[in-house]
């Protein structure tokens, strides 16, 4: 075998180790967990992941992260793509002032928002629902994902747009049966930002929920506080949240290259 | 491509501009707000100028906060860059199932939770139920990050390389791929070394990938805060706070939303400086070059 | 280095090809002599590239052999072949400056500093890249770095065959002429083999001795330009070569004569002989340079409708419809121009019959 790919196998091999032992913690109970220590498990117990399907405060958890970050997925990619349009195809008065200022947006630190927007969604009463979360989440994955359709829109010649209204397309229909089909890929790539972001964010998600949209990182961490530590069911909540993750990478893997390779991460 | 005039573009980015404004200006305003004031309690507030700028800037807490942060953001940087481009450089470039795993694989640590990661990485380096820390224990070190500032930062260090290499790792290979088949072929018609191909093509045709992977590594490690947070709430003492955790406990910690709104902005403008200083220095590398 | 030979070449890019469409190279088996100027010409997707690589190494064949010589080459890589390609855009060591770029296939098989810059200068005088030498390769214009890549075979002595694919391509219009001039001038300066991909023939012609014309994975003619253009032994090799391309009417054999519907066309009698004995089904093909118009009844022509009349500068070209076909011809500049009407007539000499698109002779 060639010598990279051992070194990649290497790598990917020590990088799994972690991931690996959360699998196997969570595949046994708490008191075998303290009793030894075993690389492969041999009493196999599916108790914790029974116990995350079936309590309502765990599985509430995944429900609650799945709602906002699909919501938050469907604004930004319905206010950007027309967005993204305009920045790729028009000239307006301070286009490039308010591109770059929506990208200043990525560069705060996160805690800095975190007194304001609790104060502000309270104000609103939005305080606990899964719209304030998909909203606060918009600040860092508008800016990415304008950024990342612009740069797939730019790659589409506007000789094709100008074919299309000459040809007696009204906006709307070749925006939506022409335009859109052509940077599906693009689609895919800011989709997939998008959700990753909000998947794995925590500060905005913990500050603005309660109990009603509570996201599985927030009901994790009242797993450490409780009496005791449940290892194997924290183990358990744990791999599962990582589940979402790796199925979204596979089903866009196709496109990762090319989204990167525009650099517009 | 020249751009059609059209001012109509405005209610195109409307929708996006009212709601980031609205994400944004609102809390700038708030924090500009509070950095200038005294606040006793609701409706208890004094005018103090830039007195909480002044305190801030000399908090001594704060410089040493400061030196933790860029010494944290250089190692990350020293580590990841290389450590990607190396690791992007063995990936498999033909499509198929092998490389599909692989990069599911590779990406798969960018998609976990914040929180979780921090979870994953207390639990395996216990020496109690954790696979690392029962091997260097049995190595006999006694390795606890609760309690060995030194041990914090190297936990912190490898979570942090585990958790945001992929990045690099992936940024690096899209510039690897979009590299044409024509340029290895002459490099192999020239007779050159693998190492000479590494220096004289593909590290030039990365730049762009890897200007966009040093900015956004050093961002994101400089406004870092779940992750160390969760692995060890900033100490042990206060081994392993940064700016990001140091602003927190201000604010909502001692609830010093004066400092803290002044600390905020100081904090932006130091990363808004920093990155355009790199982009500077990147961009002139460039022209170096070719000039 | 002598001859190139290729020895029952069949390329497929599947692992496991069963049919002949799996192939993109069906059968090439061919000598190239030493120091001839060849051209491989024919449409996209042809297998010109790929012949292209397997002869450079950069590919290696699914069958056959290569052979430089005496020399079985197929398992050598480029490095070993003694040949330097010239690629589609210009690639260049962009952090490296013009002489660094010239000097580095020769830093790296180990010559020392001061051959490396007697030759890189020497090189540099013939393709007139003196005034850069020093300047970074990344900001020169397509039509220098072009001539860097060149450069870059040009300066090892031990090349002996340098291979072109589709060179021009990136380079303006009125550059592609002085760069064209240049490779002429090279090949009888330094008498090396050179082979030049190209689907436009207008290069073709003008670079090669012989052409080689391809066709979906095999070669269809070799010739001279002229002998293409004269004797072209296929109907596509008609198509493709001259502007425009040759006229094909289906027709039939009646009394020592073509007879395209109503018209009986005459013939000579070599070309009538060969007519009869065959037995496919027959076109007769001729180039519209050779159709002679008349604006007036002249005898032995035919009288039809004119389509149109295009100007194409420095000729123009008639379509004419013959036999509810459209055939087209040449004429020149100054020649009178015909109306709504037009008599031509086919000069015995270059009409060629095709029986099942092949040429008979």
């Amino acid at each position: 075998m060639k010598k990279r790919y051992l070194i990649l196998a290497a790598y990917l091999v020590l990088i799994m180790m972690p991931i690996y032992w959360m699998l196997n913690m969570s595949l046994r109970t708490n008191a075998d967990i303290m009793a030894r220590l075993v690389f492969i498990p041999t009493d196999i117990t599916f108790d914790n992941y029974i116990t995350i399907f079936t309590d309502s405060a765990w599985y509430s958890g995944y429900i609650n992260s799945i709602i906002y970050v699909v919501l938050n997925t469907i604004i930004c990619l319905v206010t950007a793509l027309p967005a993204a349009y305009a920045f790729s195809r028009y000239s307006f008065i301070g286009d490039k002032h308010v591109f770059f200022w929506l990208l200043t947006n990525r560069m705060a630190p996160a805690a800095v928002f975190l007194l304001p927007f609790f104060q502000l969604y309270s104000t609103f009463n939005l305080i606990d629902t899964h719209i304030a979360v998909a909203l606060a989440h918009c600040l860092f994955n508008l800016p990415l994902t304008v950024w990342i359709l612009e740069g797939f829109i730019s790659g589409v010649p506007r000789e094709i747009d100008e074919t299309a209204f000459i040809d007696g397309y009204k906006f709307p229909r070749f925006f939506f049966f022409v335009f859109i089909p052509l940077i599906r890929s693009g689609i895919g790539v800011a989709a997939f930002f998008c959700f990753m972001f909000s998947w794995v964010e925590l500060l905005f998600a913990r500050t603005l929920t309660t109990t009603a949209a509570k996201p599985i990182a927030a009901t994790m961490t009242r797993t450490v506080s409780s009496s005791g530590l449940d290892w194997g069911l924290l183990a358990a909540a744990g791999f599962l949240t990582i589940v979402p993750g790796a199925l979204v990478i596979w089903f866009v893997r196709n496109y990762l290259a090319k989204g990167f390779a525009l650099g517009r991460v | 491509m020249k751009k059609w005039q059209d001012n109509k573009g405005w209610l195109f980015i409307l929708p996006v501009f009212i709601i980031v404004a609205f994400s944004a200006i609102i809390p700038l305003m708030t924090v500009v707000n509070y950095s200038i004031q005294d606040i006793f309690g609701p409706g208890q507030r004094i005018f103090v100028g830039t007195e909480w700028f002044k305190e801030t800037l000399t908090d001594p807490r704060l410089h040493e906060a400061l030196w933790r942060q860029l010494l944290f953001s250089g190692l990350v940087l020293l580590i990841e860059m290389p450590l990607g481009i190396a690791i992007a450089l063995t990936m498999p470039t033909k499509k198929g199932l092998g490389s599909s795993v692989c990069l599911v694989l590779i990406a798969l640590p960018l998609l976990i939770p914040w929180n979780v990661i921090g979870t994953i990485w207390i639990i395996f380096t216990r020496p109690d139920i954790g696979l690392m820390g029962a091997l260097i224990n049995n190595m006999g070190i006694t390795f606890d990050h609760t309690a060995s500032g030194l041990h914090a930062w190297i936990t912190l260090m490898l979570m942090e390389v585990w958790h945001w290499t992929p990045l690099v790792i992936l940024l690096a290979y899209a510039g690897l791929r979009s590299i044409p088949e024509a340029y290895y072929q002459a490099a192999r018609i020239d007779g050159a070394s693998a190492w000479a191909i590494f220096k004289y093509i593909q590290l030039p045709k990365m730049r762009g990938v890897l200007t966009i992977a040093l900015l956004l590594r050093f961002m994101d490690s400089f406004l870092i805060y779940a992750e160390p947070f969760v692995l060890t709430g900033g100490g042990p003492g206060n081994a392993t706070t940064f700016l990001s955790i140091y602003l927190v406990k201000i604010a909502v910690g001692q609830f010093d939303l004066g400092p803290a709104g002044a600390f905020s902005l100081i904090y932006f403008l130091i990363v808004l400086l920093f990155c355009y200083l790199f982009y500077q220095v990147l961009l002139n590398v460039g022209k170096g070059e070719s000039s | 280095m002598a001859q190139i030979s290729l020895d029952e070449i069949a390329h497929s890019y599947l692992p496991f090809p069963k049919t002949d469409a799996d192939f993109a190279l069906k059968r090439i088996h061919n000598i190239w002599d030493d120091g001839g100027a060849y051209a491989l010409l024919g449409p996209s997707g042809c297998g010109k590239t790929t012949l292209l690589n397997i002869i450079s190494g950069l590919l290696k064949p699914s069958k056959g052999r290569v052979k430089f010589g005496e020399t079985d080459v197929t398992d050598l890589p480029p490095e070993k072949r003694n040949i330097a390609q010239v690629f589609q855009f210009p690639v260049l060591y962009d952090t490296m400056t013009v002489f660094n770029n010239l000097a580095f296939p020769l830093k790296n098989r180990g010559f020392d500093n001061a051959y490396i810059k007697t030759r890189v200068k020497e090189i540099a005088r013939i393709l007139e890249l003196e005034t850069v030498l020093h300047k970074k390769a990344e900001g020169l214009g397509a039509d220098a770095k072009q001539k860097i890549s060149l450069g870059r075979g040009l300066v090892r002595e031990d090349v002996a065959a340098i291979l072109f694919d589709e060179p021009l391509t990136v380079i303006d219009p009125q550059l592609k002429w002085q760069l064209r001039c240049k490779l002429k001038e090279i090949h009888e300066q330094l008498k090396l083999t050179l082979i030049y991909v190209t689907h436009d023939q207008v290069e073709a012609l003008t670079f090669a001795d012989q052409i080689i014309v391809m066709y979906e994975g095999k070669i269809v003619q070799i010739g001279t330009p002229q002998e293409l253009f004269e004797y072209p032994n296929h109907k596509f090799v008609g198509y493709f070569i001259g502007s425009p391309g040759m006229n094909f009417l289906p027709c039939t054999m009646e009394n020592g004569r073509a007879r395209v519907g109503k018209f009986h066309i005459p013939l000579d009698d070599r070309t009538a002989a060969l007519g009869n004995r065959a037995t496919g089904s027959l076109e007769l093909g001729i180039r519209p340079l050779y159709l002679t118009i008349h604006v007036q009844e002249t005898a032995g022509s035919f009288q039809v409708p004119v389509q149109s009349v295009e100007d194409q500068g420095s000729y123009r070209v008639v379509a004419l419809v013959f036999n509810d076909q459209t055939i087209r011809a040449r004429i020149a500049e100054n020649d009178p121009v015909p109306g709504s009407m037009a008599w031509v007539s086919f000069p015995e000499k270059w009409i060629r019959l095709f029986e099942n698109d092949q040429l008979l002779k």
